[in-house]
């Protein structure tokens, strides 16, 4: 799960991570109220949505307003703010159709003396966390790592103590970071790293890390996200989703406990398993078809979770066909048919369906669709009912 | 011959008393796999089917010689449940459970580093050695021994996979579903020593997917040390970046973990690559059939 800026921040604030002092705004005298209880000389105002790239990015209606900018007065912070707020944010990140902005965060300024990035993720390979620190601050991270690999650092840290202050100090010293720094770093990273372990993160990103012209260390930006199968020990964070920033197909399969990602193409896949699911995607693109959807019904698929599962599919005015693709295991041939078919009658179906069952009790399952007398296309193997389904969906 | 598991493996059921541990330890004790077990804290002193249960995974070992278990404890207790079997002296510990918070599973999996424990999984389908011991929730019908070692992060896929095989009267020496998840206890390069050991295998089936960097690290290992003809597919080339595709583990993330990497990788080390995942049983037959000319 992702969440916003100013919503990072506030969680960084409580567990002692500095982050600069600011206010969130959702109207453009908001965001003068914030400029003037900031009462600095600038302010930065920052378009809140979940995709990044926000300060190369453009809002649609405005052409020449970015995600962020510097403002220097109240009448300044007023513009910049109507500009922004309820209009579309393009990124390189949100597609072209952009996201709506909803709410600013309106920040002080302050002094920079450097800027360095700052993570911690869980890494595979080593199966723990890791932390990883960059003397290229402000630049995308993926881009560094292409180009500059030497300027990027890693440094394991325990998954109870959190990092110890000397691998502060080692890296501290790789960076070439000033002594008069060397306090501060070891207690902004370690309380940095406490919170990436007590909030179950799976990455926390600052980005970038400043370096004040007094040697203090402070988050400029901030990127959180968690680990979905840890929020049962969270409500509070939970409580932070922003639905507004989902897909709302993905919504919706999601309280179905449907696993779902929105794709482009004009294919519905339904299957289970996502292993098998995405082969199925593959397998659709390979014959010249282009998938609309991942979608996996999980190994315990009942009526209800096909039925929901077509609706959403159904719903989708891109799709043209739908493949159903199931491997009976434990899940018998014979109960997804009669699921597939009770869920057909509940679903106003208009499009061509293409399914191909395996497995248990195949042949039952089979003879169940090919009696039904429901318009549905049945194939035997893989290969065959991609080539169906692509034709269908073209034809 | 086999790997990991065989008709001597004497397995318990750690969440016996839920419906899925119900359910599956009945499946596995039909298809002939030895369940001497199982375990619920708090049930101690009762029974499943007559399979004796205890509280703790200590005492089912003490009192039933058990080397194997099989996990269907709730996510929010399954990384406990995997260091209690550890600590109990368990070999071979498959978790089968989806859903474990990743921070319990780097502790976990430490602990299971440090005792030297076989851990299959977590959200895996399991292990299974056809006609001898299944230890796990894949269908146990559409398998048929022989000399094939299969290798998966996925479920049904393997099924799938499996099945292509059975039909061309390719058997199976032993299937093992890694996981679906970013911290797994078994890679595809332990699997690889073992099955490259194993003489009851002749070749090797590898399924991979996106995420993370298991097929890169499989491709050098078979490069540099696997006589044996391997065959792989790997799935989610249509998959896009920063989404995560069912499987927590199955996520682009930074322009990493990309099929058409892996792919490469495998290529480059001489494996076959199937296309098409209808084609995953041929590309075995193609493998074997390179290597014996």
């Amino acid at each position: 799960m992702k969440i916003h800026e100013f919503q990072a921040k506030q969680i960084l604030r409580e567990a002692g991570v500095a982050v600069p002092r600011g206010f969130v705004a959702d109207t453009p005298q908001a965001a003068v109220d914030a400029f003037v209880k900031l009462a600095g000389p600038v302010a930065v105002v920052k378009a809140q949505i979940h995709a990044g790239g926000r300060g190369k990015g453009t809002i649609q209606e405005v052409p020449t307003q970015r995600g962020v900018q510097l403002v220097r007065s109240r009448e300044e912070a007023e513009t910049v703010a109507a500009n922004i707020l309820g209009h579309k944010l393009v990124t390189l990140q949100t597609g072209p159709e952009g996201k709506t902005v909803h709410r600013v965060l309106v920040e002080e300024g302050c002094s920079i003396a450097r800027e360095l990035y700052l993570a911690a993720v869980i890494d595979r390979g080593r199966g723990g966390p890791v932390l990883i620190v960059s003397s290229e601050g402000g630049m995308d991270i993926e881009h560094v790592a292409a180009t500059m690999p030497e300027r990027i650092l890693t440094e394991p840290f325990d998954v109870d103590t959190g990092v110890q202050p000397y691998q502060v100090r080692k890296l501290a010293a790789r960076l070439g970071l000033p002594q008069a720094a060397l306090r501060n770093a070891e207690q902004f990273v370690q309380a940095f790293s406490k919170l990436f372990l007590a909030r179950d993160c799976s990455m926390l990103e600052i980005n970038p890390l400043v370096l004040t012209s007094d040697n203090r260390l402070l988050a400029l930006d901030a990127k959180m996200t968690f680990d979905d199968n840890a929020l049962f020990r969270h409500p509070d964070l939970t409580a932070l989703r922003d639905l507004a920033e989902e897909e709302p197909s993905e919504i919706l399969a999601g309280e179905a406990g449907l696993s779902f990602v929105q794709l482009d193409g004009t294919i519905g896949c339904l299957v289970n398993g996502a292993g098998l699911a995405m082969s199925t995607m593959d397998l659709i693109k390979l014959h010249g078809g282009q998938p609309a959807n991942f979608l996996d019904v999980g190994g315990g698929a009942n009526v209800q979770q096909v039925t929901e599962a077509f609706r959403i599919l159904v719903a989708d005015p891109k799709v043209k066909a739908v493949l159903v693709n199931i491997f009976g295991g434990i899940m018998r041939c014979t109960t997804i048919a009669s699921a597939l078919l009770e869920a057909h009658r509940s679903v106003n179906f208009k499009i061509p369906l293409v399914v191909r069952l395996e497995g248990t009790e195949v042949e039952e399952g089979r003879r169940i669709l090919a009696e039904s007398k429901l318009d549905i296309i049945s194939a035997t193997d893989l290969t065959e009912a991609a080539k169906m389904v692509v034709a269908a969906a073209s034809s | 011959m086999s790997i990991l598991v065989n008709k001597n493996t004497r397995v318990i059921c750690q969440g016996i008393t839920g419906k899925a541990g119900q359910f599956h330890t009945t499946y596995c004790h039909a298809y002939g796999t030895q369940m001497v077990g199982g375990v619920t804290p708090g049930r101690g002193g009762q029974n499943f089917e007559g399979i004796p249960i205890f509280d703790t995974v200590a005492e089912a070992v003490e009192k039933t010689g058990a080397d194997a278990t099989m996990i269907f404890v709730p996510p929010p207790f399954a990384a406990d449940a995997i260091m209690e079997a550890a600590d109990a002296g368990i070999r071979t510990v498959v978790a089968i459970t989806e859903g474990i918070p990743v921070r319990d599973m780097v502790r976990a999996a430490e602990v299971v580093r440090r005792t030297g424990v076989r851990l299959i999984g977590p959200n895996c389908p399991g292990v299974i050695t056809p006609e001898e011991c299944k230890i796990g929730i894949m269908p146990g019908y559409i398998h048929k021994k022989g000399p094939v070692g299969v290798m998966s992060r996925s479920g049904t896929l393997t099924y799938e996979a499996v099945w292509q095989l059975t039909n061309l009267g390719l058997g199976q020496s032993t299937c093992v579903g890694l996981g679906g998840d970013p911290i797994v206890g078994t890679s595809f390069v332990d699997l690889l020593e073992m099955f490259e050991e194993d003489p009851g295998t002749e070749a090797i089936l590898m399924m991979g997917e996106i995420g993370g960097s298991a097929e890169e690290d499989a491709a050098a290992y078979i490069h540099e040390y696997v006589t044996k003809p391997v065959a792989a597919f790997i799935a989610g080339r249509t998959a896009p970046p920063g989404k995560r595709m069912g499987h927590a583990g199955a996520i682009i993330s930074g322009g990493k973990g990309t099929a058409t990497e892996k792919i490469a990788a495998l290529e480059a080390a001489g494996i076959i690559v199937a296309e098409s995942p209808a084609d995953m049983g041929t590309a075995v037959q193609r493998a074997m059939r390179a290597r014996s000319k």
